[in-house]
């Protein structure tokens, strides 16, 4: 036995890992959640064959050419209305605009609805070919929808991001504050173990969490949805891990005081609630106004976000000096908490 | 005699508004090979003086020496010889018992085998067991063997044996048996009197931060003058306390203090064969019917009492 008896780092991470997976809902917040969000959404935002355009035509002389020529050209809906019916159906939306047979022929449209004014150019476009038009450009559509572009691509790095964000926050920032309750800290550090394997350890553990979740993520993207992966698996790994020590060391130092669960959760949510706002994991953080861009750009989340979509969308090199930039901010962020909580962290009182 | 505990004018005070002053200039000299016992009621600065000994609270001022060593020089090899069970600690829920032991050994550089200290604490048969699934007792008969599996020469219990079932008390006393005959020394707070006359060679009774009084039990009980205690009701209009005049209970023989509680009177004697008849007599002449009687030893529960008008329990 007592050749076969373990080290102190490798029986805290043992106990880490075996806490880990004999508790089903953690696995389920950790990996399930994630993966039945990313389907979901998946799903919700897939992309759909473009839309046709609904078209009212008014009874009226005239209406059957509209029609036919309208149906001639791909891409419309026609629906033809009573007089009566048409503009309740284009205030409801039902019709994107409204043509009116006769000389002149009349579109009635909401300029401020982008359908309506799409609908307009597309409309007048097929009935004057219809009336041949000749075009003096020629012109080639070359369509370029393909993987990477989608939704679903600019979600899954945004998921892995949130996860890993999550992941330190409550695996080392809630797990720390309830031993801490329980007085598991206490009881621990009235043994000779050194204080810096229980926090490697902790930290560690997180870093082997991280590994799986990023597999598991790239492959759900790659198997259900057909995302292409873009840069090196192992660049991919070290952001995550980086982004994993990053936010393990807030979770560190959000602990490092408390001594209340509902303290550490409201202090957990705090952290986190701004960048799930901010950071880009749905949306993209471009849509916020400029003025706060600078703000944005500097949360660690935002940073470990951009991050994953550049080396997982675009193959960006981590030698890339945005990536680079995006790599300090989070070693800033992680360093300085990390330091911080080593000041703070109150072990036995 | 070389000590395995020292302390000097021993104070903790505990910021705030206002601030606690949990112990206040606390003397111990605690002998290698004993155990020893803290008894107090609750609040009285026990825990607080275990954790300052255990090097996990700083004193606010006073001498500390533990092993002949002090915190603040010697703490890593502080922890490798002493061993704590703190009060109420949960250990963590998804491991078994197998493993949370193992797991606190790889923290000595010389630990005792795992399945040995399973076995000490009776808990072999739920070995595989995850910690969320034992009983009160067993989880406290774990935590205890986590505390000895360094083979401590000198070992802290915090109330061990509070809230447990009869047969966990009895073999944590076993254990603590156990490591006596190994010359180790025990430092055991607890609040049941029983225990402390049972397990403790020497018992300190600390109150209000301080040491009150310091003895083997029998020594402190001897301090009552008597050992045994006559407890009497008698008829009463209210439910309140006997009106029942005390002095002449003072004269009668061979009896050493009066004291009045819960509606009964409480007589320490030395001999009860002559106090009783004498007791029975005098109530005759005053004409009031005696309810209920029952004689018992002396405790230390009565030797808190005596000293504080207080009962340990009351806190």
């Amino acid at each position: 036995m007592a050749s076969a008896r373990r080290g102190p780092f490798t029986w805290l991470m043992l106990a880490r890992l075996k806490e880990f997976i004999r508790e089903p809902e953690v696995i389920f917040w950790v990996f399930g959640f994630p993966v039945l969000l990313a389907v979901a959404l998946g799903i919700a935002f897939r992309n759909k064959p473009p839309d046709q355009v609904v078209v009212g035509v008014i009874e009226a002389e005239g209406a059957a050419r509209i029609a036919e020529a309208l149906g001639a050209a791909a891409g419309f809906e026609v629906v033809r209305l009573a007089e009566a019916d048409a503009a309740q159906r284009l205030r409801m939306g039902k019709v994107s605009l409204v043509v009116v047979p006769g000389e002149p022929v009349q579109y009635r449209f909401d300029p401020t609805r982008p359908d309506s004014t799409l609908a307009r150019h597309l409309v007048d476009d097929a009935l004057q070919r219809a009336a041949g038009r000749q075009d003096p450009v020629v012109i080639k559509e070359a369509l370029v929808t393909e993987p990477g572009a989608r939704y679903i691509d600019f979600l899954i790095p945004g998921l892995l991001g949130m996860n890993i964000m999550s992941g330190g926050m409550w695996g080392v920032g809630f797990a720390l504050v309830d031993m801490r309750t329980k007085k598991l800290l206490k009881r621990l550090v009235a043994t000779p173990m050194r204080r810096r394997d229980f926090l490697g350890a902790m930290m560690a553990s997180r870093g082997l969490f991280v590994v799986l979740e990023v597999v598991l993520m790239l492959l759900l993207g790659w198997l259900l949805f057909g995302m292409v992966v873009r840069g090196s698996l192992p660049g991919i790994m070290l952001l995550a891990v980086l982004g994993a020590f990053c936010f393990a060391s807030i979770g560190l130092l959000v602990a490092s005081r408390a001594r209340k669960i509902e303290t550490v959760t409201g202090l957990i949510n705090l952290v986190m609630l701004p960048m799930f706002v901010f950071s880009g994991i749905f949306f993209s953080s471009e849509r916020f106004p400029a003025v706060l861009q600078p703000f944005i750009k500097a949360l660690p989340l935002t940073a470990l976000n951009d991050a994953l979509r550049a080396s997982i969308l675009e193959g960006a090199a981590l030698a890339d000096p945005a990536q680079l930039a995006r790599i300090g901010i989070m070693l800033l962020w992680g360093g300085l908490s990390f330091v911080l909580a080593m000041r703070w962290f109150r072990w036995a009182s | 005699m070389s000590l395995a505990l020292y302390t000097k004018d021993l104070r903790k005070t505990y910021s705030g508004k206002p601030p606690v002053e949990a112990v206040r200039g606390l003397d111990l000299e605690v002998p290698v090979g004993i155990t020893f016992g803290l008894l107090g009621p609750n609040g009285a600065g026990k825990t607080t003086t275990v954790e300052i000994l255990e090097g996990l609270l700083e004193p606010t001022s006073g001498q500390v020496e533990v092993l002949g060593m002090s915190w603040a020089r010697d703490g890593a090899a502080l922890r490798e010889r002493i061993g704590v069970s703190l009060q109420e600690t949960q250990l963590a829920e998804k491991l078994t018992v197998g493993e949370t032991v193992a797991m606190f050994a790889s923290f000595y550089r010389a630990a005792r085998h795992p399945d040995e200290l399973i076995e000490l604490v009776g808990l072999q048969e739920k070995r595989d067991a995850w910690v969320v699934n034992l009983s009160g007792g067993q989880k406290q008969r774990l935590a205890v063997a986590t505390s000895l599996v360094g083979d401590p020469d000198l070992l802290f219990l915090d109330e061990p044996t509070t809230g447990l079932d009869p047969q966990s008390r009895r073999q944590l006393w076993e254990v603590i048996r156990e490591l006596k005959s190994r010359g180790r020394t025990i430092l055991l707070t607890t609040h049941y009197m029983d225990e402390a006359e049972r397990l403790a060679d020497l018992v300190a009774v600390v109150d209000h931060g301080r040491v009150i009084a310091l003895g083997s039990p029998s020594e402190l009980i001897a301090t009552l003058g008597g050992e045994h205690v006559i407890e009497f009701a008698v008829e009463n209009d209210g439910n309140g306390d006997p009106d029942l005049s005390l002095e002449p209970l003072h004269a009668l023989p061979s009896v050493i203090g009066v004291r009045i509680e819960a509606g009964s009177v409480q007589l320490t004697v030395g001999e009860p064969h002559l106090a009783i008849p004498a007791l029975l007599d005098h109530l005759d002449r005053e004409q009031r019917h005696m309810t209920r009687l029952t004689t018992r030893h002396a405790s230390l529960e009565d030797v808190f009492v005596n000293l504080t008008g207080r009962h340990l329990r009351d806190g």
